[in-house]
């Protein structure tokens, strides 16, 4: 069964397209990654799955419930955790985690041992009777982890969980995330702007102004870009090169005193290749592609001339927008 | 059904808990009433005498800013709308399973029990002002505060939901308390004022809350009360017109804020 099913969603803010016609399924316990940059649509799109906005046209169901008509079905299935900080900064850590318990309804037989195991969990354990306010943002973007699990969704939605943090504290939220999908059976979903985030994700959706371009897991992304860079140099490189071609039919390149061709998959090619390649090797090299490389071969841009675009596309559409009213 | 309940009292058991957790909000809620008490009290009660045959200015003009007390409290409640929309908790909320109804409800009882505890706190100056209080005065009271508050805190959760910013919902209250408060009889009988200014004390729905509340104190009897037409109105009549203006901005802050997104 699809936890999550997505079809032709749009939302339009006047004459901006902030996500134009997306769909996409993720299966029950997966975790699903939404790649793009700032104003690509991530949080529009993460918004109308969690009722929080409706949709301009299209439909969409999380846990078999649609996010139109059953809202209050999906929330109860959902968690959520935000870009910014949606704690309450006057109330304890444990104060807010009751205050969630209450809104959705946690059985009060389970309620503290629930508060208990997941504070422990996020290791906040010893700072809940303590005033939020007086926490990092680490430190309430894991109490807002552990609140979004609290009634025991069947799915969990993240907005860029580890935006503005420290790389320390992204490898700790990175722990719990991975950690959850492994003892629970719990459907992750996610928005990341990081690309080497996204690598941890089975299944990665990248969108680039409203519009999904890909849709695979890691490795596939990278294989749809020509594969693994091997990378060797040897005493005549001129030599070597026109092995390369006769043996494998590809047509290498030459680049700094190396040779370098794509394979598609490297970590089986090369064992073979050091043993059975005539030329005396002095060094090889096997280079995975990254997301970034994805990116910039399906967009012909790199992620972060996205975002200026983005950004100006924003400013106009929302200059229309004023203007039109 | 049950979702409104429920995220009624659970919106409304935060609201009382940051009340009891923010002391100094309790503290600054005190202190305009109490200016106003004492400067106009000293200021005019030797000047003006008695208004009516055992009743001074401070003791006319006490139960007015009880009501006053009431009014501020229950009006600026609409700023933890605010607050909570500028600081991201309003999305906590609104994600919830329990409906928006349950939300403005809720916000709404949280406002009014702060503004009751508000209100029978002032009670405590009544010894001082000369004003003798019964168990029965402050059993009537409570019905009162709650009405006259559910309304006007529903009247902010209103303004609020039309506000993104706490400066700009700040302004705009102080802009509407104020009129508010001196067209509504807290310092003068609104009999005994030109005309102009008598059809719009008798127009603010405002001034039937602390004639009620007057009422309670001083009797009925004391020759104060507004006339409506030549009819004096009686505590009932009053409480009618606040309950159903009530009903009709509390009705009015739920259909905005289901309206939002």
């Amino acid at each position: 069964m699809s936890m999550i099913e997505v079809r032709s969603l749009s939302r339009h803010f006047g004459q901006l397209q902030a996500v134009k016609g997306v769909s996409f399924e993720v299966a029950e316990g997966e975790l699903f990654g939404f790649l793009g940059p700032n104003g690509a649509g991530k949080t529009t799109t993460i918004n109308m799955l969690c009722t929080l906005l409706r949709p301009t046209s299209g439909t969409a169901s999380v846990n078999g419930f649609d996010v139109m008509h059953q809202r209050s079905e999906v929330r109860r299935s959902i968690g959520l955790v935000f870009q910014q900080p949606t704690v309450d900064e006057y109330l304890s850590a444990e104060q807010n985690l009751r205050f969630h318990a209450y809104a959705y309804n946690v059985p009060s037989g389970i309620r503290e041992a629930r508060i208990r195991e997941l504070l422990t969990m996020v290791e906040l354990w010893d700072r809940r009777k303590g005033s939020v306010r007086t926490f990092s943002g680490g430190m309430k973007r894991r109490l807002e982890i552990a609140r979004g699990l609290l009634h025991h969704p069947r799915a969990l939605f993240l907005d860029e969980p580890t935006l503005g943090l420290d790389p320390q504290t992204r490898r700790h939220i990175w722990d719990y995330l991975l950690e959850l999908r492994e003892h629970e059976n719990l459907t992750i979903f996610l928005t990341t702007q990081y690309l080497d985030e996204a690598e941890n994700c089975g299944r990665i959706a990248i969108i680039d102004r409203g519009t999904i371009i890909a849709l695979d897991s890691p490795d596939g992304l990278k294989s749809a870009v020509g594969g693994d860079l091997i990378v060797f140099s040897t005493a005549d490189d001129e030599k070597a090169a026109a092995e390369v071609r006769a043996r494998y039919g590809v047509e290498p390149s030459l680049q700094n005193g190396t040779v370098r061709f794509h394979v598609t998959s490297g970590d089986t090619f090369l064992p073979e290749f050091v043993r059975t390649f005539p030329e005396h090797l002095l060094s090889v090299s096997l280079q995975r592609p990254t997301l970034d490389d994805v990116f910039l071969t399906l967009t012909g841009h790199e992620i972060r001339d996205s975002e200026l675009d983005a950004r100006e596309m924003l400013l106009h559409g929302a200059g229309r927008w004023r203007m039109g009213r | 059904m049950a979702e409104i309940w429920r995220g009624t009292w659970v919106v409304a058991y935060r609201e009382i808990l940051r009340f009891v957790s923010e002391r100094s909000r309790i503290l600054s809620s005190f202190a305009m009433p109490l200016l106003f008490l004492v400067i106009f009290g000293a200021g005019f009660t030797n000047v003006i005498g008695t208004l009516a045959p055992g009743v001074n200015f401070i003791q006319f003009m006490y139960p007015g800013i009880i009501a006053m007390t009431v009014l501020t409290s229950s009006l600026f409640a609409g700023i933890s709308v605010v607050w909570d929309r500028e600081f991201g908790f309003l999305k906590e909320i609104l994600v919830a399973p329990i409906g928006r109804t349950g939300i403005v409800l809720g916000k709404a009882i949280g406002a009014t029990f702060v503004a009751l505890l508000q209100a029978l706190i002032m009670l405590v100056l009544a010894p001082i002002l000369g004003v003798s209080l019964s168990p029965g005065l402050v059993a009537g009271l409570i019905p009162l505060v709650v009405v006259i508050s559910l309304g006007l805190s529903g009247l902010g959760i209103l303004i609020a939901s039309f506000m993104t910013s706490q400066q700009g919902f700040q302004i705009l209250i102080q802009i509407l308390i104020f009129p508010l408060i001196f067209l509504a009889g807290v310092f003068f009988p609104v009999n005994a004022v030109p005309l102009w200014m008598e059809v719009i004390s008798k127009i603010n729905p405002l001034t039937y809350g602390v004639d009620a509340i007057r009422q309670l104190f001083l009797g009925s009897n004391v020759g104060l009360g507004v006339a409506v037409f030549g009819h004096t109105m009686t505590i009932v009549e009053e409480v009618i017109v606040v309950g159903g203006l009530s009903a009709i901005l509390l009705g009015g802050a739920i259909i905005a804020f289901n309206r939002q997104e």
